[in-house]
């Protein structure tokens, strides 16, 4: 171990500590609470000893305790990871692994959305993400990359975002769970009103407190970023845009600027000030249901969790130098070579699948010919892409058809024939194609990572790749 | 014998400043609510599930209240600052290495980081709760809106500090808008805006030239992203935090099944 190793490890052990006290604190409190409101469940009886909830939060408040010592009295360089699994975990955080990984997951916590919600699952996930966080922080890659301060909030927007995704589906699970029993959500069924003063003013009241307070010790912890004085000839690499938009920034691998940075913003915005307007389900408005608006919640939770944090969380810990990948765990090398050689696909077709020339114009030919060519050249691609927005969903419907004459109609996750004759012709055009320009871009990753595929149309004469 | 406090409500001065007695009954708890400025935004009685924490998170809340202290603790910030080229940073590291209450610009800049994240989580809200349905669908329009404007806000204010930092993400962000299609001197058909062969859209006169005030980021930039930042965004978004406000009260009320 060498000097910087230590100096490391003492650096965080007083966090790593207050950390591991922190988690204790909270399971000891769970154990509390759950003692004194007397909803203490038996989890199991292994030879008549009988285990309840307080007392598997308790021992788990034991062994944060005995964490927390063992980071205060020295010993954090114990506390990690072993080297063999953090070189792993690298792997898999690579793009291709890392975006299908949170799809795949996502999709799983859905379906078994009966069984992630329970408390006692949740919590013990929580328990495990922030073993996972105090276990990583002594790495020295990892807490250079999470603790710079302007870093910090998005490690929270992630704890946040588990928990209220985890609180709207407990909630959703529990209205649809009445619903199948005839009853009326919780929302609906509790009438009862309160006076404003006091009961929202001074809820009011302690909200603000209590942001206030969590703002005052955010601002005496950590100090606000302030790198060199700007200067125009010194480009830092990497150059990050602020971190709201890097999942903007990180489309830019997959798309030219217009559509990364112009178009799909745009589309964005626009579709999100649609949805009152697409959303044609009159069930489900002013109550969680997951149930009732299946369609809506899944599209939303794609679009908002995967599309737009999960890039987020990608371009701020795992983009470095030149924009190349690196996991967590692994050093920012500024010489990393990565070997790009895309293809577009006028290129796989007329070279490839054909063995003929790329189409180009003959010399001297007027502006209009060589459009004619270009028009030519990438012919291929602009079929791709017709049929993509403009065949494809009135395949789906018709799709959706053939199976259900087939009899198989309760295999339909989503039966686009229904939402085609509940919607209306324009208004089901709007939202596949939203939806499809929404699946574009994992459709675009899948083909980079598998074949290279660098653009469907790619005209660089008028600066329009696609 | 009477109270001081007593004596302090019985007075002229204050009866003149409060229209209503200490809400501490009943009647005078509907009283206050309709006769207080600033409580009269509320209605007098709310359902009770309306405002549970678990429903609501309290996010929209929360949002307002960290505008209201990105005003108070900007209008300060503004006292010290100067947005010009030779004094930005300097006033910056004085900030953080000799004013007595540099702390305001920690403030500043991590209530900006919550205020993204509060706007998020209360789209998220309000989209999970299905509470953008009719007849409520405009005021989600006007969220949207304002979801906008707090990250430009951010956007602007991240080039203040005029650091490294500062500089080259506001070219990143804004070296987009040079691809903007017709608008933007790489974008695409720009080329096509020709008069007798002349270049309509040059990089002096694309959408990028328009944002930035200059063919780069410069002083020029800096005066603009701050004259966005303290004056324009926060007026258009103050106005639309009002109306979005009304429009809770007039589509009916806080959230909740209708």
């Amino acid at each position: 171990m060498h000097g910087n190793e230590v100096e490391f490890l003492e650096s965080v052990s007083g966090f790593v500590g207050s950390w591991y006290l922190f988690a204790s604190l909270m399971n000891a409190s769970a154990a509390l609470y759950l003692w004194r409101s007397g909803r203490v469940a038996t989890l199991m009886k292994p030879g008549g000893v009988a285990i309840s909830t307080v007392s598997l939060w308790s021992t788990v408040a034991a062994v944060f305790v005995i964490l927390s010592a063992l980071a205060f009295g020295g010993g954090v360089g114990s506390l990690r990871l072993p080297q063999g699994l953090r070189d792993q975990l690298d792997t898999v955080m690579a793009p291709q692994y890392y975006v299908t990984g949170v799809l795949v997951l996502l999709g799983g916590v859905y379906l078994a959305r009966r069984f992630f919600v329970k408390p006692l699952v949740a919590w013990s996930g929580l328990n495990l993400v922030l073993l996972y966080m105090g276990l990583s922080i002594t790495d020295p890659d990892f807490a250079a990359i999470v603790t710079k301060p302007d870093n910090v909030p998005i490690v929270g927007l992630v704890y946040m975002l588990g928990f209220f995704t985890w609180l709207g589906a407990y909630r959703a699970v529990q209205n649809d769970e009445r619903t199948a029993q005839g009853l009326e959500p919780l929302e609906k069924a509790d009438d009862e009103k309160v006076l404003v003063w006091p009961d929202l003013v001074y809820t009011e009241l302690i909200c603000m407190v209590a942001v206030t307070a969590l703002l005052l010790v955010w601002g005496i912890l950590l100090q606000a970023p302030l790198e060199e004085a700007a200067s125009t000839v010194k480009t830092p690499n990497p150059s990050k845009a602020p971190w709201y938009f890097l999942g903007l920034q990180e489309m830019l691998v997959y798309y030219d600027p217009w559509m990364a940075g112009v178009v799909l913003p745009s589309v964005v915005i626009f579709g999100l000030m649609a949805i009152p307007y697409i959303d044609f389900n009159k069930q489900g408005q002013g109550y969680y249901t997951i149930a009732e608006r299946k369609f809506a919640y899944v599209t939303f939770q794609f679009g908002f969790l995967v599309l737009w944090v999960t890039l987020i969380v990608m371009g701020t810990f795992m983009r470095g130098p030149n924009w190349n990948f690196f996991g967590l765990y692994e050093t920012w090398d500024a010489h990393k070579v990565e070997a790009l050689n895309n293809v577009d696909l006028s290129e796989y077709f007329w070279v490839w699948a054909l063995h003929l020339p790329r189409p180009s114009a003959p010399e001297g030919s007027s502006g209009f010919v060589s459009l004619g060519y270009i028009v030519l050249r990438e012919s291929p691609g602009f079929v791709c892409v017709f049929l993509y927005f403009v065949a494809l969903p009135p395949a789906m419907v018709l799709g959706c058809k053939w199976m259900e004459d087939l009899g198989l109609k309760k295999w339909l996750v989503v039966d686009m024939k229904e939402l085609f004759l509940r919607a209306g012709f324009m208004r089901y055009m709007v939202i596949a194609n939203l939806i499809l320009l929404m699946a574009l871009l994992p459709v675009k990753m899948v083909l980079r990572w598998t074949v290279n595929l660098k653009y469907f149309i790619s005209i660089p004469e008028y600066f329009l790749n696609l | 014998m009477a109270s001081l406090g007593d004596i302090i409500r019985e007075s002229q001065i204050w009866k003149s400043v409060f229209r209503h007695p200490l809400p501490v009954d009943r009647r005078n708890r509907v009283v206050v609510m309709l006769t207080n400025f600033f409580l009269h935004l509320h209605p007098v009685s709310i359902k009770k599930q309306g405002i549970a924490l678990s429903y609501t998170w309290c996010m929209g809340g929360v949002t307002f209240f960290l505008f209201l202290v990105e005003t108070i603790t900007g209008v300060l910030l503004m006292f010290y600052y100067r947005p010009t080229l030779e004094w930005a940073y300097n006033d910056i590291l004085a900030l953080r290495d000799v004013a007595s209450l540099g702390i305001l610009r920690e403030l500043h800049r991590w209530g900006a980081h919550a205020m993204v994240i509060t706007v998020w989580l209360h789209m998220y809200r309000v989209f999970l709760t299905g509470s953008y349905k009719p007849p409520r669908e405009f005021n989600w329009v006007i969220g949207v809106i304002l979801l906008l404007l707090t990250l430009l806000l951010s956007f602007t204010g991240y080039l203040l500090p005029w650091d490294q930092l500062s500089i080259w993400a506001i070219t990143v962000g804004s070296n987009m808008a040079r691809a903007t299609p017709f608008l933007g001197f790489e974008g695409p058909g720009a080329q096509l805006l020709t008069v007798d062969g002349i270049d309509m859209i040059t990089n002096a006169s694309d959408a990028r030239f328009g944002l930035l005030g200059a063919r780069f980021v410069g002083e020029e930039t800096l005066n603009r992203f701050y004259v966005l930042h303290c004056l324009a965004i926060p007026l258009g978004a103050a106005l639309l935090i009002a109306i979005h406000f009304w429009r809770v009260r007039k589509d009916g009320g806080i959230s909740g099944p209708l």
